[in-house]
């Protein structure tokens, strides 16, 4: 069996993930900790969940017509998740750039498990991934989370409010209840794979200072400076 | 994950497996007993399935059976992406395993499992065997293709329809030619296509064989006659569909 997800990568650049439910306030907190690394002179290359060009077709026809099953839905994503990894993720890890993640394998174990999915099976479909140097999970209630889509007129998505699984007609409870057992299977994943955990509940210049603060202990200052190849 | 070889010892045929998930399988689709049979049909690309498939179809259709037939990468929601995919060669080995698995488990949910419940007998063209040989090949990790491959239900009976290269080449030339994905060309194996498909369907049928015990094959030798293979076939499927009503059939017919 593949370990790749609970062994050290061996690459010289540096792979941050966030993770958290949607109205978390995650995306935010990673574009600024990009523009701050940008700034401090990493080469940084930022990697969002299901973005592939490959399967954007096949999850549009899919949504559109509501036909995915919780399967495919998980097989899809981890489609999506290899293209990404060999194409966009490993290869500026080679280069010794700083990988942003938004969002990553722990995403599946969550959402996955939350619609029926083997558990089990899905971390051993995932264990081709690899290991992150630092997850950072924002861990936030999910009124919190509601009322921060809302104030955004958000129209939740029928995927993410779990509509898929029938719980509820109406896109708001049916949110809560989705999203609320996703909580559940993070406070799970946190423990098992070690992740940092951010109180999304503050202001997010507090958040940030503390986001920036983590990721310092795990940066190596030998990413900063590199030297150029001889010109031929 | 549930190793198949644990169920070597078990059943009758030594095929306990039979009709149930190989692994943790999809734990919200629950299998309990369903009258429906699944019978898939293996072998390399021009080996001659679809036509065994068809012939068996008829056959079982006479006699009174309700036939569903499946294919690979045949399903509504990933045929599209599969066919952009392979046209643009864009596919990595891992994406391109990741592709035809979630083809497969649509089919599965939506085509097999409700005939299977609804008491067809369902004809699959290729099953994930050919998933796992084309897979193999390409070295992603064995053990991690059978956990994929978990949520698959083992078929009743597994025909392998076995050939040797040089009578492949024969059939492929004469009918329709080689293409860039049976010949493995994306393996880079050189740029002619003939030396590169003899490698690749060498190494294919070699992986098929090595898994002919672990999952069952009842192996056919494809380089008989479409009739004398359709009668070896017909046989052991109305064996085990009717055991004690075959003889008198028989008789009828």
């Amino acid at each position: 069996m593949l370990n790749n997800l609970t062994q050290p990568h061996e690459y010289p650049g540096k792979l941050f993930v966030v993770e958290g439910i949607d109205g978390s306030g995650k995306t935010t907190q990673l574009a600024l900790l990009a523009k701050w690394l940008s700034a401090s002179g990493h080469r940084v290359f930022v990697t969002e969940w299901n973005s592939s060009a490959l399967v954007k077709a096949a999850t549009k026809t899919g949504k559109k017509k509501n036909a995915l099953t919780p399967m495919t839905f998980s097989l899809l994503h981890a489609t999506d998740f290899a293209d990404r990894l060999l194409y966009k993720i490993i290869p500026p890890l080679k280069a010794g750039m700083i990988v942003l993640a938004d969002r990553y394998a722990f995403t599946a174990f969550a959402r996955d498990a939350t619609r029926g999915v083997d558990r089990q099976w899905v971390r051993e479909l995932y264990s081709f991934a690899v290991r992150p140097d630092l997850s950072l999970y924002f861990r936030v209630p999910i009124d919190v989370s509601v009322d921060r889509l809302m104030a955004r007129r958000v129209k939740l998505k029928f995927y993410e409010a779990g509509m898929d699984l029938g719980w509820s007609a109406n896109p708001v409870e049916s949110f809560r209840m989705f999203q609320g057992k996703v909580l559940d299977e993070y406070d799970e994943l946190v423990n098992e794979f070690g992740m940092e955990v951010i109180d999304a509940r503050g202001s997010i210049t507090d958040q940030q200072r503390l986001v920036r603060s983590v990721i310092t202990q795990h940066l190596n200052v030998n990413t900063v400076e590199t030297t150029d190849d001889e010109l031929v | 994950m549930t190793s198949s070889s644990d169920a070597l010892s078990e059943g009758a045929n030594g095929n306990g497996h039979a009709g149930r998930y190989y692994g943790q399988g999809i734990p919200y689709l629950p299998l309990d007993t369903y009258p429906g049979k699944l019978i898939a049909v293996e072998g390399t690309d021009g080996v001659g399935r679809s036509v065994q498939i068809q012939l068996l179809r008829e056959w079982l259709e006479v006699k009174g059976y309700g036939v569903v037939e499946t294919g690979w990468t045949r399903s509504e929601l990933m045929q599209p992406t599969i066919e952009l995919a392979k046209s643009s060669n864009t596919l990595n080995k891992l994406t391109f395993v990741l592709l035809y698995a979630t083809d497969f488990a649509d089919r599965l949910e939506k085509e097999i499992i409700p005939a299977l419940k609804a008491g067809f007998v369902v004809l699959s063209d290729r099953y994930i065997f050919t998933a796992l040989a084309c897979a193999g090949v390409r070295g992603v990790d064995r053990q991690w293709l059978r956990n994929l491959y978990g949520f698959a239900i083992a078929p009743h009976m597994v025909f392998y329809l076995n050939i040797d290269v040089k009578t492949l080449i024969g059939r492929v030339l004469e009918s329709r030619g080689m293409d860039y994905w049976e010949s493995g060309m994306d393996l880079k194996h050189g740029d002619d296509i003939y030396d590169s498909f003899r490698t690749y369907q060498l190494r294919l049928l070699k992986e098929y064989a090595s898994m002919s015990d672990e999952f069952h094959f009842r192996t056919l030798d494809a380089r008989r006659s479409v009739d004398r293979i359709q009668d070896e076939l017909r046989k052991q499927v109305g064996a085990f569909l009717e055991p004690t009503q075959t003889e008198k059939l028989e008789l009828k017919t």
